[in-house]
């Protein structure tokens, strides 16, 4: 479903992906974990066509996505829904104007069915009649909840997750994360999550790998990164400040 | 221990790049403007904003440029020509204010009230990605945020300097006429005498302009804004000496290219 090849990006001198490489398969959870800053969200936004590549291609259902102008890649971000880590709520707009963005312009529903469909969406991730407030009057876990109803409003095929359950309590977080693994069952959705939380990592991943330095170092099953026999996957899974991860 | 000095090619770099963006920004601005969907509901918001709430501080600046301007030509004619010459300002005042004075005191004040609330707005998208989060709910940036701004600024800048002119040639008559007494059928007469709808237009069309400078440069520094709150500090600081500067500089290019008098 999503194929990434050779993938390099630099900021000026620094360079932030250096040759990723990783397949999505149709209907998997994959997760992407590795330290602050390595680079996860940047290897989001290659994959959304927010940002262009220096090198290196991303293929979304065989379409190479690099090369799309601006407007031929409306039809492949259609395909995407994403919760942004900060939520990224319009915050001009109240929660019901919010969750009804997408579906204003990737559909040609009325405004009716759309109205029902922003209640129908957010009792999803269970909020009810929240849809007049404004987001700045919502809580850090709702507020997530109301991205991720926006986000598969418009029933997108893949759903990004960038850092779900960074900034919440560990309750609120695990709620986060039944709530993905529903939305993957009710959807039947394809989801790529980055996350440095290795307790939602184990829980909601099919497949686990972990971005060092610029590349993909290690993809297997939530057991095999668990048994993996490399020291900077083993020294991340653990959260240990010691080992060949610099810490600084 | 020292700030590093920054070399005189760092500058230049930074120039010629700014130039490129702000002109690439711009050629994709107008190819948008020809795309739909139309962004109606922000468009006539931003018509407001920029026209019906700059209304006051417009009344305000044109109300005194006006009076001043009138003070200084009672006072030039009364000490060079003599006294009662002081009626041939009127055309001065009206010439000058709607030709020059308006439309630059209108681009600045604008500049300052609402160039720099763009960059703050969508700065502040930015560095909270809700503009990446427009783009992935199939919103284009550059046809979401920047051309309703751009496209209001453009039709109510010479909407806020038609209404500045009245303001302003209304306070330089008041003080000539009602302050200090000039006949005021002979200021009128000079004034229709001398001036042509052509002052009046020239002036617009540099006020077009100018709300083209205000909106692409506002817009222009939000969309690159970086570095949390305090970078978008700067790139609203940014905006108003950078628009200021260039409604100066654009401004006396105008003058020069646009023709004095039309049909004389």
């Amino acid at each position: 479903m999503i194929r990434v090849v050779d993938l390099h990006k630099a900021f000026g001198g620094n360079k932030v992906l250096r040759g990723v490489n990783f397949r999505l398969r149709r209907g998997e959870t994959l997760v992407i974990i590795g330290q602050s800053g390595c680079g996860k969200s940047v290897l989001l936004k290659h994959i959304m066509g927010i940002l262009k590549p220096d090198r290196g291609k991303v293929f979304v259902d065989d379409v190479e996505i690099t090369s799309l102008r601006e407007d031929e890649l409306h039809a492949i971000t259609r395909k995407f829904g994403m919760l942004f880590q900060g939520t990224a709520l319009f915050d001009s707009m109240t929660v019901g104007e919010n969750v009804a963005f997408g579906l204003e312009r990737y559909t040609d529903y009325s405004r009716e069915k759309i109205k029902d469909l922003v209640r129908e969406n957010l009792a999803k991730v269970g909020l009810r009649d929240i849809e007049n407030l404004m987001p700045y009057e919502l809580s850090g876990g709702m507020r997530k909840r109301v991205g991720l109803a926006r986000a598969i409003a418009y029933k997108p095929d893949i759903i990004l997750y960038d850092e779900p359950s960074t900034g919440i309590d560990p309750i609120r977080a695990d709620a986060i994360n039944d709530l993905i693994i529903r939305m993957k069952k009710e959807m039947n959705a394809t989801e790529l999550i980055i996350t440095h939380d290795m307790v939602s990592a184990y829980k909601i991943a099919d497949r686990i790998g972990m971005l060092y330095e610029g590349k993909i170092i290690e993809v297997g099953t939530p057991e095999e990164i668990e048994n993996s026999k490399n020291p900077i996957v083993q020294q991340f899974i653990h959260g240990r400040a010691e080992g060949p991860i610099e810490n600084w | 221990m020292f700030p590093k000095v920054k070399s005189p090619l760092s500058f230049v770099n930074a120039f010629f790049e700014g130039l490129g963006e702000v002109s690439l920004l711009c050629v994709k601005t107008f190819k948008s403007l020809f795309k739909k969907p139309w962004e109606k509901g922000i468009f006539i918001q931003q018509l407001e904003e920029i026209g019906v709430r700059s209304l006051p501080v417009v009344s305000l600046t044109a109300a005194f440029g006006g009076l001043v301007f009138g003070l200084q030509t009672y006072v030039g004619f009364h000490r060079y020509i003599g006294p009662g010459s002081e009626s041939y300002g009127g055309p001065i005042i009206s010439l000058g204010l709607s030709k020059e004075l308006i439309p630059i005191l209108v681009g600045l004040m604008v500049t300052g009230r609402v160039g720099s609330a763009m960059t703050a707005e969508i700065g502040t998208m930015r560095i909270t990605e809700q503009v990446d989060a427009l783009f992935s709910l199939g919103a284009d940036p550059i046809r979401y945020l920047v051309v309703p701004r751009t496209l209001a600024s453009f039709i109510m800048l010479p909407i806020l300097t038609i209404y500045g002119d009245i303001i302003g040639i209304a306070a330089g008559f008041f003080y000539n006429v009602y302050m200090m007494g000039v006949n005021r059928v002979i200021y009128i007469r000079n004034t229709m005498m001398y001036m042509e709808l052509w002052d009046l237009f020239s002036g617009l069309i540099k006020a077009a302009v100018f709300g083209i400078i205000i909106a692409l440069i506002g817009c222009w520094q939000g969309l690159k804004a970086e570095g949390g709150a305090e970078g978008v500090g700067r790139a609203t600081t940014r905006t108003v000496v950078i628009a200021s500067i260039l409604i100066l500089i654009v401004n006396f290019f105008l003058s020069k290219a646009l023709p004095a008098d039309i049909g004389r």
